[in-house]
Formats: structure tokens, sequence, C-alpha cells
């Protein structure tokens, strides 16, 4: 049976939402409508949980009904993985959005799931300090949507992803269970470290509902350059150079189109005395490569990716590569691309992560996806489907999961037995 | 244990590799805890991946639990064996497989000593950042079992952070491989929940490591206050000035006058020590350097020196690392504390702290990850005197307890092992530590990896594979099933 027939026939017990609109209040229970689609499952009821134990409440009678959940904050990367097998009731977070305590002597900030990522980084701003992240769509991203998706940008190369900034987290767990684990002190390794089992699970073993997080401090200045490179092989010279030598830049990638020759933008963040002789640095290191002075607005060319000239024609997948094999990835996706027919544009950071746009037609796009995405593996890493177009054929979102995916089964029965949470959205079929 | 089962266990490993003599067992009897001892029935030492897993499926066939141990340089208890069960040495598997500079990885064996990372790659300007203060001796199987940290890791992270794969036996035997040589592997973050684990998960036989390239220059500040609520008024007015050196560690009277004892540090006689290092572009290094220098001269510091020479650096280390053996010059017998506070309540903490010292009649020194707020107070007492073995334990908890009450953990880097046990129902609800623990029965249903350590309450997996038999915890009313 497939999805959409479910949730015809199935319909929403009365007596659940009675129950639901019993203690979260009519205004927060309602009927889910078309913007509410989750990849082309339509859902039957929304309901938006003010604290944290109406929350897990809702979750527990949900779960002992049987119906399957779908954790929301902004929505904005609210089809990004597999489409849902099942889903019933969304769980909006937008309620749990308050930033309980911005420990700013201490450089941390604890905050709920709904909270977006700009609100948390204005509030951390008025202390001179940051969230040290980089996430797509921050005015409307929220921190618990930013977690479970492991968002991680350019910024990553110089203070870690999601994983190294987390440091406590709350999970609720289908069976009423709130759990926390971390903590708010930086330093701490008693009992598992769950915020990071959780960070990049796509909500499937709990739902995220209040994170804490280290933080940095705002640089004092910052200078971004964009170099022009010859071809490939130059800028995986100029990377390799920069990743060599001793500078300490904050982020470094390359930019590329089509067959068109590569940029390489490199960010600095220091004193100005520092920035200065950093950029005398790679003056050296740039040799042959055009050096400019570029606009912070470099750092967004990820996100831009989203502009399509058609949305219907085009597909956006994240890659993980080796980092000194820029270049030969960027070969085999012009390769690829040229064969197919397709146009391409790449973001690759130099930690080896990397985000591709291909459009044409959406057959070729798809195989051109399976193409890379052999090649990738083969080589240790990976392609993950985010974007695809609606025409496109059924090609799972996540590859290949390795020898550990009965093991992640494993963790995923003990924490949603019942396979409530986001069920069919993972790799694996979780 | 039957003969039978040493026999088969023998073949797996040959004579080298089981160790079952009474007399030399005693060696493993704990780690680096040495007041809990427990005498294992058999040592292995394997030398490959195939034989752990050969080993683990023994124990798993036959319920036997099992330990893992590197060096036995924990100070928890993570490596103390358990009754009935053997132990597991890694220490012949101590190759480095593979160093990737490229790319920036290392891949080792989890007998290989944590300083040998750095050793083999600092020709290439590289260095391994983790820096256990035992790090000549630690392996890094060890530190990927109680995620070590180290004086640097204030800027650096921790070994999870420099952790991106891991090849692991499983406790039925099975091999897997968690996250790998590129970032964001689809999937769980496994490793990520492995790492820190405190061997209860499975054992670790391979992992891939981030290597990181040296930066241009290093440079350490040592500066001396009054007191330690100066040299951390210091510390705070650091961070609120936007830096994040590499390392901030704090030590005070009683701990330099170990370490003088002990190394001749050339530490100044002060209240209050700081060690402030800042490593990066010479240029923003200097700029920096003249801030720190400021700061420290404001919160009221009287001497102020910088290592001139790579020796000078060194020394100044030296002094700090060996803080805790120092002990042993000013003190028979003391107990190393390991927890972790919001770095403001440094001095409401520390004045507890004195406070509950006076009234034990018992002297406390401190060392601290300062940056971090990572306390190492050292309980000092002389175990011949009657009542105070005990009284230094209790006031080691009561620390423990000032830690929670402020909003901080009861281990920074130690890990929980059997030691802190007890502590972890202060730190965490019931629903906390049985989320933790039914993530433990995804990976070890039949509890033999490590049993009896990190939780209070051990808690039996509701669905065991093949036919039900009570584990003799369940069995001993020690346990109870999901």
């Amino acid at each position: 049976m497939d999805a959409a027939t479910h949730s015809k026939k199935s319909p929403l017990h009365s007596s659940l939402r009675y129950r639901l609109i019993s203690f979260l209040g009519p205004e927060h229970v309602h009927a889910a409508s078309a913007p509410d689609v989750v990849a082309g499952v339509q859902p039957k009821l929304v309901v938006i949980p003010g604290s944290e134990s109406e929350l897990a409440e809702a979750l527990r009678l949900v779960n002992e009904a049987g119906l399957a959940v779908v954790s929301r904050g902004a929505g904005t990367k609210i089809n990004w993985g597999n489409p849902p097998s099942r889903a019933d009731i969304v769980i909006s977070m937008a309620r749990l959005n308050e930033i309980t305590e911005h420990a700013w002597a201490d450089l941390t900030v604890s905050v709920g799931a709904g909270c977006t990522i700009q609100t948390l980084q204005e509030t951390l701003a008025q202390h001179g300090q940051r969230l040290a992240l980089d996430p797509l769509w921050p005015s409307k991203a929220t921190v618990g949507g930013v977690l479970s998706t492991n968002d991680s940008g350019a910024l990553r190369l110089r203070f870690g992803a999601l994983r190294d900034l987390v440091i406590g987290a709350t999970l609720a767990l289908p069976d009423g269970t709130l759990a926390s684990s971390g903590g708010k002190v930086v330093k701490n390794v008693a009992g598992y470290d769950l915020p990071k089992l959780a960070t990049g699970a796509f909500g499937t073993l709990g739902i995220i509902t209040r994170a804490v997080f280290r933080l940095h401090p705002l640089p004092r200045n910052a200078r971004s350059f964009s170099m022009g490179t010859k071809g490939m092989e130059e800028a995986r010279r100029i990377i390799q150079a920069i990743q060599n030598s001793k500078l300490a830049h904050t982020a470094l990638q390359a930019r590329f189109e089509n067959e068109t020759a590569p940029l390489v933008d490199i960010l600095f963040e220091g004193t100005e005395v520092g920035l200065d002789a950093q950029e005398a640095q790679l003056k050296e290191l740039a040799e042959t490569a055009s050096l400019t002075i570029a606009s912070p607005e470099i750092w967004n060319a990820r996100q831009e990716l989203w502009s399509f000239t058609k949305p219907e024609s085009g597909a956006i997948a994240k890659i993980s590569i080796l980092p000194a094999e820029i270049d030969k990835s960027a070969a085999a996706i012009a390769k690829s691309a040229k064969v197919r027919q397709l146009r391409c544009k790449t973001v690759l950071q130099a930690t080896g992560i990397g985000f591709l746009k291909l459009e044409g037609e959406a057959a070729n796009l798809r195989l051109s996806l399976q193409d890379l995405r052999e090649q990738f593996e083969s080589n240790a890493g990976s392609l993950v489907v985010l974007h695809r177009p609606a025409g496109m054929a059924h090609l799972d979102a996540w590859g290949n999961a390795g020898d550990a995916l009965p093991l992640m089964k494993a963790v995923k029965k003990q924490l949603d037995p019942g396979n409530t949470l986001n069920p069919g959205r993972f790799v694996g079929g979780i | 244990m039957d003969t039978r089962i040493l026999e088969e266990l023998r073949a797996i490993v040959d004579d080298r590799g089981l160790v079952s003599s009474p007399e030399e067992l005693h060696t493993y009897e704990c780690d680096g805890l040495v007041n809990f001892r427990v005498l294992p029935r058999a040592v292995l030492l394997p030398n490959s991946t195939e034989q752990v897993q050969s080993i683990v499926r023994v124990c798993h066939r036959n319920r036997i639990p099992f330990v893992a141990r590197g060096s036995g340089t924990g100070l928890s208890g993570g490596a103390t064996p358990v009754n009935n069960g053997i132990v597991i040495s890694l220490v012949r598997m101590n190759r480095i497989l593979e160093i990737d500079f490229p790319n920036a990885r290392a891949v080792v064996e989890p007998g290989v000593l944590n300083l040998d990372v750095t050793a083999r790659i600092q020709h290439n300007e590289f260095f391994y950042a983790p820096d256990p203060s035992s790090q000549t001796v630690c392996t890094i199987g060890g530190n990927v079992a109680e995620n070590a940290g180290g004086a640097h890791c204030l800027k650096y992270g921790f070994t999870t952070t420099h952790v991106l794969g891991l090849e692991v036996v499983l406790p039925d035997g099975s091999l897997v491989h968690l996250g790998g040589k590129t970032l964001d592997a689809p999937g769980y973050d496994l490793a990520g929940i492995f790492v820190g684990s405190e061997g209860t998960l499975g054992i670790a036989t391979k992992i891939i490591l981030r290597i990181v390239k040296r930066p241009e220059c290093v440079r350490t500040l040592l500066a001396a206050f009054n007191s330690t609520n100066e040299a951390g008024a210091a510390v705070s007015g650091i961070i609120a000035a936007g830096m994040l050196p590499s390392a901030i560690e704090m030590m005070d009277n009683l701990a330099i006058q170990a370490a003088e004892a002990a190394v001749h540090a050339n530490y100044p006689d002060c209240g209050g020590l700081l060690l402030v290092e800042l490593d990066g572009p010479v240029a923003e290094v200097e700029s920096l350097m003249t801030d720190v220098n400021g700061i420290c001269r404001s919160n009221g510091a009287w001497e102020i020196r910088i290592a001139q020479s790579e020796a000078e650096r060194a020394l100044i280390w030296k002094g700090r690392k060996s803080a805790f053996a120092a002990m042993g010059r000013i003190s028979s017998n003391y107990i190393v504390q390991d927890g972790v506070i919001p770095r403001t309540a440094l001095p409401q903490v520390m004045g507890e702290i004195q406070r509950l010292s006076q009234e034990a009649g018992l002297r406390v020194a401190n060392v601290f990850h300062a940056g971090d707020g990572n306390l190492h107070p050292l309980v000092l007492y002389d175990r011949r005197v009657p009542g105070q073995p005990e009284a230094a334990e209790t006031l080691s908890a009561k620390i423990l307890e000032l830690c929670i009450e402020a909003g901080g953990s009861i281990t920074g880097e130690h890990g929980v092992g059997i030691d802190k046990k007890k502590m972890m129902s202060k730190m965490f609800a019931e629903p906390d530590l049985i989320t933790m623990q039914r993530v433990r029965c995804a990976f070890d249903p039949l509890q033999l990896s490590n049993p009896t350590k990190i939780f209070p309450t051990p808690r039996l997996c509701g669905e065991t594979p093949g036919e039900y038999t009570p584990h003799p915890l369940e069995s001993s009313g020690l346990a109870e099933r999901f």
C-alpha cells in the first residue's frame, strides 16, 4: 500500500485529536494542508507544542496510536532525504524557540530547537559572540533543523561541524522519554555523546527539543579573497599549497561552473596586522592566479545553487570526497555533465565537502548522479541527493551506508521501535 | 574458566599472546585507578583484527565478559578487569598503517602510543593534536575509549574531533566500519558515539585520525598572580577580548611547590600561576600576545615571562604535565580528581574547595585547564593515618558535587569508569541514563564489552539473540531487564 492510499483509508482517530487539543489548546492543533506536504506525502494534522513536556506527551500519544511523525522547524530542508513511507502528524517546533541561557562569559548558549539561526546569532552578537557555523537560509532555518540535517558551510574548515559545536541536547523519544545528554560545559566525557548521535539523524531517533552549543568570539576583522585560475589543476595546486602552508585561514572553497576555469575563495579572520601579513603570504602562494579582494557574498555560493533557472529541471547533491582529490572530482563532475548534456555548478570546500547542482533532462540527471555516486563511493566518498525535480524517477537519497547499516538499524529499533519518527527517510530504509 | 575455553583462546593467539599464570595476571588487575583491583581469568594479546574477532567470538559464545586495555594509564578504572572476565590487551597492535599527508589523515592500530603519531609526522610539519598528559605512554585506542583531552583541546578539540573513522569489532565478533576517511558518511554518526564510550560498545582495531599542520609559531607566557581568583579574572579577560588561545593552564601554590620539587620548572613562587599559549601566524600571535600581557598586568600579575626558546617552553610544559606525579614529592598519597565547571564559577568553587579542605583537615592542590573550566584538584592524604583515606574519598566526592551544582560535569577527560558510576545519577536523571543504555543494547545486547562501567544501575537489554540464559548480574539481583 502506498503512502497516499494509506492516508486516505485510515482517518485520524478523533479521540487522539481531542486528547491533543485537551492539553495543547485548540489553536495549537490544526488540520494539515498542502503547504505541510513532506516530499509528496500529505500529513493529516499539525501540532505545535509549547513546551518540552507537551511535546513529549504529544509524541507519546501519537506513537501509541501507531501514527507516523515528522518534526519540523521552518521546513527549509523538509524535502531532503527519501520521501517518508508514512507521515501522519507534523510536530512543529515553532514555539520551542527560546534562548534559555547565553552564558557569554562561558562561551555557551542553551537554545530551543525552534529558534532560528539568525535570531540566535543576533542575540549572541550582543556579546560579541557567534555560533561558528554558516548553514543555509539562516534567517529561516532553525537550530533543530540544522542539527538534524547536519548542515554546515565553509566555516567548518576552521571551527568544525555541528558535531564539534554541540555540547548538549535534549531528545524526546516516541515513548515520551525526555533524555538529556552532554551538558553545558565544553569539556565533558560523562556518559554517551548522544548529541552527536542525533546530529544528522534526520529526526529518525528522537526529536531534538533543545541544544547547547559552544560559542566563538566574533572575528575582529575579516577579509575575503578570490583567485581566478586557469583550470582545475591550478586550482588544486593553489588549494594544496594553501592547506600545506602556515596560513591560518578560516574558510577555503573552489567554485566552478560547466567547463569554465574555477575560482578559489579564501577567508581570513583576525587582527588587522595579522591579516596584512597573511595577505602578503597568500600573494606569494597564488603565483600565477589573479588575486582580488572579494565581497563576503562569495560565501553564499553554496546557497545560491538553489536558485534554479527551472526548479523542475535541477538536482542538487552533497558530495564528500578526499580533500586532495578536488581536481579529480571536479573533472569527473564536468565529464559526467558533458556526457549527459547537463549544466553543472559546484562549490567544493577544502574539507572535501561539496555541493553540486546539475540541470537538464530528468532522466539524464538521474544517470549522472548515479555515475558520480559510483565514482565517489569507490574512492571512500559519498553523494547524497538533497533536491531532485518532481519528474525524476526514484533514486535513493543516500547511497551506500556501509557495513554498519545493521547496527544503525539496531540503534533505531532501540530508540524508536515502532518506527514512528520519519519512517523511510534515512539510509537503508530507516 | 574451564580449560577447554582457555585452550581455544590459546590457539587463537599462540603462547606469546596468552597470559594466564596468577603472578603475571597481577600486572593487569588494575589501571591508573589503583584502589580497585580485580584479577582477570586470562589476558589475551592479539596482534591482528582477525585475532580480536576470534577472541570476542569465543567470549560471545561462552558469555564471558571482556575488557579491552591499552597501556592501562586510565585514571577512572575503565580498564579494571571484570569478575570472571578476560582482558584483551591491544599493545601488540601498534602499527602506524598509513600516513596520508595530502589528505591530512593517519591510519593507526589501537596500540600505537599517542606521542608516536606526532613523532612519525613531525618531519613534515604535522602533529596529532590531542595531548593528554600521559601522551608518552598512553595508546590511541585508550584515547578513543576515553575521548582523551589534554591542554590544547581548548583550541583543537578532543579525541572525538580528530577521529574520522573506526574499524570496530562488535561484542558479537562482527566487524564494522564507522565513519571513514571522508566526512559525513551517510548514516548515523556512530563513530561519534563510540569515541568516549569507555570500551562498552566494542573494540576499535583501526583508527583513522585527522592530523594537523603545525602553526607558524607558538608563544608561551607564564604569569604570576597572588591568587587563583586574580589569575581566573585574567582568563575571563582574555576570553572576553575575543581570543582563543591554544591552551590556558592554571596552578595554585601547592601544585607549583610540587612541580618545582619534581622537575625544577623554575616557576615563580606565587598564589596563582597562569600559563597561556597562543599559536598561529607570527604577526597575529605577536599582536595578541601584547594584549594577553596587558590583560594579565591589569589583573594583578606581578611577573610575566615569555618562553624565549623551545627549551624554555618545553620546561614550562614539563612542570605542568608532571604535576600529578609530582604530588608524590609533597604527599605520600593523593587522589587525582577531574571535574568541570563553567569557567565563571571558578572563584566560588575554589572558595568552597578551600572550605571543604579546611573542614576535612586535608590539603588540596589545584591544577586546571582554566580555559575550559576543567579542574584537577588533588586531594593529599596519608594512607597510614587512620581515617584519612576515607576522608580523602569523601572530600574528593564533595568536590564533584560542587561541580555538578555549578552546572558542570563529573569528568572532563578521565572518564567515568568504575570510579564515578555513582556520581552519574547525580549528574543525569534516570531517563537520560536509560536512554544511553538503550544505545548500548544496540551494540552489545549481551553486555559483554566492559560491563559494570559508566552506569550506576546496569539494565539488561530486553531482547537477546539465541536461547535465554539469565545474565550473572540478573541472577544476583544487581540488574533488571528492560
